[in-house]
């Protein structure tokens, strides 16, 4: 049994998609069409609308203009239960990791369970008590991620980079249909960072998963993205495959060609497979 | 040999930073201020330094009543402290249930809504702002006179006190961590269970204990108005002058405080 869903992603369209903040325009006539199974990275300028956009597509928040839809429905109208299940279906992960810092790592996987329980096991879950099947897939899941070891260990006693292998194995254990990422790997180092990035875009490509990423160093979109969208002040300037990413479409994206040295991360000279599984 | 940076410290004309007031006239204005309203309220408690010195010797003659505690009804008091601490116990049971749903309720980040917000709030701030004696006098003319009536308005008194430290403590969680919870379409319970409890928990249990300590001193007045265990005889021994025997009261009193207070510090180190 596979721990994820082997059903792919549905098509997710965004048409002429805009959010204000008040007086503030965070996002202005994005349309887009995503193809199941894309690997797409976001990149841009702090404020200019990536995390407003993934809040969008994650109905953290509504957009004021246009629309998203998602396989066959509109995200707009979605509430109360309707809404529990887009989240259920899309599974998201965050510069913070956002674990449970007190909980063992094997209840924060547990927690991708949550929408998938039924009946009385909902109310049994207030109690922190999983049946064996769900614990068991929350186990393979962990082990997917190589911290096994590390089931029953308090999660703030992990390293950053482990801690964010114990989202992916939460993430997993929530059986999406379509993977979210907020600057998942802007809080680690590049070891840590190229191995959480192989191990999403080894799910994602083994389950034919849509993966949309927000990500601060061009390198890493050139390495691991299908289709960059590149964002600027709010709309989409740059559309394309990551080999687009000249000096001209950066120049277009940053407004300069960003700091050789600041981007100059050494992902090709690492070591192939990166995931470790101790 | 120079420091490296000794070009930008001594570089140029003195840096101007903006004016301020002196420090020192911002102080003596507080102090005047804060003697002003001390004074006044001294005057307004009649406050006479001077006779506490003068009439000392009183003191002395009230402390010699004491000296020779009574044991002949220690059976009795000592029975009334177990009492005493039977009223905390429940007390503070009765607090922990209140203060849950108040708390829940009146905690900004997990209100349903503003108005059950708002009711919530101002329900807790009720309890808080009538005193346990108060409550009390009303439970013994609802319920009569005895220990029921104690523990029920200590309950409520401290409900109230709980619930409002509960709903702070919610407040100040990581929100990250709760939205890692709903993210994945959790509903409202689970996100409370996974995300909200394991932040809260330990916090709010020695929140829990300190309130028991402070119930214990509490009931063991409470009986004052009726409200059953140690005070009533406490009370009872004072107002008639038997000195020996309200020296074994106080005595039973000082000790059954210093111990709970002992054995609960003791839970709330283990229990963080």
């Amino acid at each position: 049994m596979s721990p994820a869903s082997t059903v792919a992603s549905p098509v997710v369209v965004l048409e002429r998609v805009g959010r204000h903040f008040g007086a503030q325009v965070a996002l202005r006539g994005v349309t887009a069409c995503i193809r199941p199974g894309e690997f797409v990275a976001i990149i841009g300028r702090s404020g200019a609308g990536k995390t407003t956009l993934l809040r969008c597509l994650s109905r953290a928040i509504v957009p004021s203009e246009g629309a998203i839809r998602m396989g066959g429905y509109d995200l707009r109208p979605l509430r109360g239960a309707a809404l529990r299940a887009h989240r259920a279906r899309v599974g998201v992960i965050y510069q913070q990791f956002n674990l449970v810092r007190r909980l063992s790592v094997l209840d924060n996987v547990l927690v991708g369970r949550l929408p998938h329980l039924a009946g009385w096991r909902r109310y049994a879950a207030l109690a922190r008590a999983f049946d064996a099947a769900h614990r068991e897939a929350a186990l393979r899941c962990l082990d997917h991620v190589g911290l096994l070891s590390r089931a029953w260990q308090r999660t703030d006693t992990l390293s950053g980079g482990e801690q964010q292998r114990v989202a992916i194995a939460k993430l997993l254990a929530q059986e999406p249909r379509l993977i979210l990422g907020d600057e998942p790997v802007a809080s680690l180092d590049v070891i840590n960072g190229a191995m959480v990035m192989d191990t999403l875009r080894r799910i994602a490509s083994a389950a034919g998963l849509t993966v949309i990423s927000t990500l601060h160093h061009v390198e890493y979109a050139r390495r691991y993205a299908d289709r960059v969208l590149g964002l600027r002040a709010g709309q989409v300037v740059f559309d394309g495959p990551p080999r687009g990413l000249d000096e001209a479409a950066l120049r277009t994206i940053f407004g300069s060609v960003p700091d050789a040295t600041e981007n100059d991360l050494p992902l090709d000279r690492l070591a192939e497979p990166a995931l470790a599984t101790n | 040999m120079t420091s490296p940076v000794a070009g930008i410290l001594s570089h140029g004309p003195s840096p101007k930073a903006p004016p301020r007031r002196s420090a020192l006239g911002r102080t003596l204005l507080t102090a005047a201020a804060l003697a002003a309203v001390m004074g006044l309220a001294g005057r307004v408690i009649e406050l006479r330094p001077l006779e506490l010195v003068r009439d000392v010797g009183n003191i002395g003659v009230f402390v010699k009543g004491y000296l020779h505690p009574s044991f002949a009804h220690l059976d009795e008091y000592a029975w009334q402290c177990v009492v005493t601490v039977c009223i905390a116990l429940w007390g503070t049971l009765v607090a922990f249930v209140i203060s849950v749903p108040l708390g829940l309720l009146g905690a900004r980040n997990l209100s349903p809504h503003p108005v059950v917000y708002f009711a919530a709030r101002r329900a807790m701030d009720v309890l808080r702002a009538v005193n346990e004696f108060v409550f009390a006098l009303m439970f013994v003319t609802a319920v009569g006179l005895g220990p029921f009536a104690g523990m029920l308005a200590l309950g409520i008194h401290t409900g109230g006190v709980l619930g409002k430290l509960l709903s702070e403590t919610i407040e100040n969680i990581d929100p990250g961590q709760v939205e890692g919870v709903a993210a994945v379409g959790a509903d409202r319970l689970h996100v409370i269970a996974f995300g909200v409890v394991p932040q809260v928990l330990p916090n709010f249990l020695s929140y829990v204990l300190l309130r028991f300590e402070s119930d214990i001193r509490s009931a063991a007045v409470i009986g004052m108005v009726g409200g059953g265990g140690i005070g009533f005889y406490l009370w009872d021994t004072i107002r008639s002058f038997k000195d020996g025997e309200a020296a074994t009261v106080v005595l039973l009193i000082v000790a059954m405080v210093m111990c709970t207070d002992v054995i609960s510090s003791r839970i709330r180190r283990a229990a963080i």
